[in-house]
């Protein structure tokens, strides 16, 4: 239920924030989806989408950290990228 | 498929699980919350690909699997009412409730109908203005900013014969039910990376600091799941318990505030029944006093519908993660995606279904 998939916005209509749509490409199948919840996204970028919202635009820098994080544990010698975990926010 | 394949590399997958087994020094037990990440575990064997220390754990987060026998009967009820379009998703019409599912209705020549998002269901009943219109709106906190906004924008268009049945669940309080339980098993869990996308990981850290597990906020793609595994091993093993976002591409650590304000505006915190768990307090979401009108459970005077569980069904059981799909002895004879007994096996998103359907294994 919570399945939700990235698409490409191709196009955005609507004045009403509530009502704003956009076509979203998804590997080649274009559906309608509202863009009410992400006001900041723009034509060209990636948005995650569930049932017909779309509830995130997604973030390209932070996208490529967990290869980034990978290549980390990979060169660093011990038994991981040292006492900090480096991808993403630490808490607490 | 950009964020897609890339996630789904099986090499980049084998490094991390590689990188597993070099900090792994004892055995561990992790929960992932969310049927979706159970369904990726299973279809793409994560889990054979990590060493024999670390046991999954299957959670309780499908929607479609903890709603109650009685909400489905209430459907049920709705459903075969004359002047009634019910719309749902498609999921749930093959969920059994005591006598018979949603489908059997819709043979029966109950108007029933399968929708992408309770838009369609809005559209329905502002084209079909002589009926009654209800969205049996399940889900966790991924799927309430649609369903808020559904419900928002029939009372701003003045339409009023769209009625929600309201079955909506938190996945915090769930975790805490699993971790107070004194059966508990789970050492940390992969939290659910939409739900979080929504609603941010505030709330998931008094939770790891008082119940001592980390909490990893976790996506759904085999490399995804394989390093917020990493993650939550290499805390356990240094004796961290902390919130870390592996999702990071979509989580941000406030969530999305514009859908936040929604699912306030529109819904309310209340108890909530969870199928073969019982009731949790604090646990759900159902509509606030000024949007009362819409609630399908007062439209029809539904409240005195109660029921009980198939007997066979160990559901509860497998949605607390104390027992995997095949270890119920219905598993696979009296319970099959045909012919199901509990959600479970219905739902793709499922235990009981995703061991059905991509496991074998040996009498």
């Amino acid at each position: 239920m919570c399945l939700a998939i990235p698409g490409l916005i191709i196009s955005i209509s609507g004045e009403d924030p509530f009502e704003r749509m956009g076509k979203v490409n998804f590997g080649g199948i274009a559906k309608e989806v509202n863009l009410a919840y992400v006001p900041e996204a723009k034509v060209g970028d990636y948005v995650i989408v569930h049932v017909g919202f779309a509830i995130s635009t997604l973030d390209e820098e932070e996208a490529n950290k967990t290869l980034e994080f990978l290549r980390q544990i990979e060169e660093s010698n011990d038994s991981g990228p040292g006492n900090e975990l480096e991808s993403g926010e630490k808490e607490t | 498929m950009k964020y897609i394949d890339e996630y789904r590399d099986s090499a980049t997958a084998n490094k991390f699980a590689d990188a597993i087994r070099n900090i792994i020094t004892r055995k561990w037990a992790i929960m992932e919350i969310c049927g979706g990440q159970t369904h990726s575990i299973v279809k793409f064997g994560i889990d054979e690909l990590l060493p024999e220390s670390i046991t999954l754990v299957h959670g309780p987060g499908c929607p479609v699997c903890v709603t109650p026998v009685e909400l489905i009967n209430k459907a049920i009820e709705i459903a075969s009412k004359k002047n009634v379009i019910f719309c749902s998703f498609g999921d749930m019409l093959r969920v059994p409730g005591t006598q018979k599912d949603l489908l059997s209705v819709k043979a029966d020549g109950g108007d029933i109908r399968i929708v992408y998002s309770p838009m369609d269901a809005v559209k329905i009943a502002g084209n079909n203005p002589n009926k009654e219109v209800i969205f049996f709106a399940v889900g966790f906190e991924t799927t309430a900013p649609a369903n808020a906004m559904a419900v928002y924008q029939a009372k701003k268009n003045n339409i009023k014969n769209f009625f929600l049945l309201v079955s909506h669940v938190l996945v915090p309080p769930a975790m805490e039910a699993i971790l107070s339980s004194p059966l508990n098993l789970v050492q940390g869990f992969l939290a659910a990376g939409h739900v979080c996308t929504v609603m941010g990981f505030n709330e998931y850290i008094p939770i790891a600091e008082k119940y001592r597990v980390p909490i990893i906020v976790t996506g759904f793609e085999p490399v995804d799941i394989l390093q917020g595994i990493y993650m939550c091993i290499k805390q356990l093993e240094k004796g961290r318990f902390q919130v870390e976002n592996q999702y990071s591409r979509s989580v941000r650590k406030e969530g999305n505030l514009q859908a936040q304000e929604l699912i306030k505006e529109v819904f309310k915190i209340v108890p909530r029944k969870w199928r073969g768990v019982g009731e949790i307090p604090q646990s759900g979401l159902g509509l606030n006093d000024g949007y009362r009108q819409f609630d399908a459970e007062l439209k029809f005077s539904l409240s005195n519908i109660t029921a009980d569980e198939s007997p066979d069904c160990i559901a509860g059981l497998v949605l607390q993660g104390q027992k995997k799909p095949n270890e119920c002895p219905a598993f696979g004879t009296k319970c099959t995606p045909d012919f199901p007994l509990g959600a479970p096996m219905v739902s793709s998103e499922g235990a009981c279904a995703a061991y059905y359907r991509y496991r074998r294994f040996d009498s």
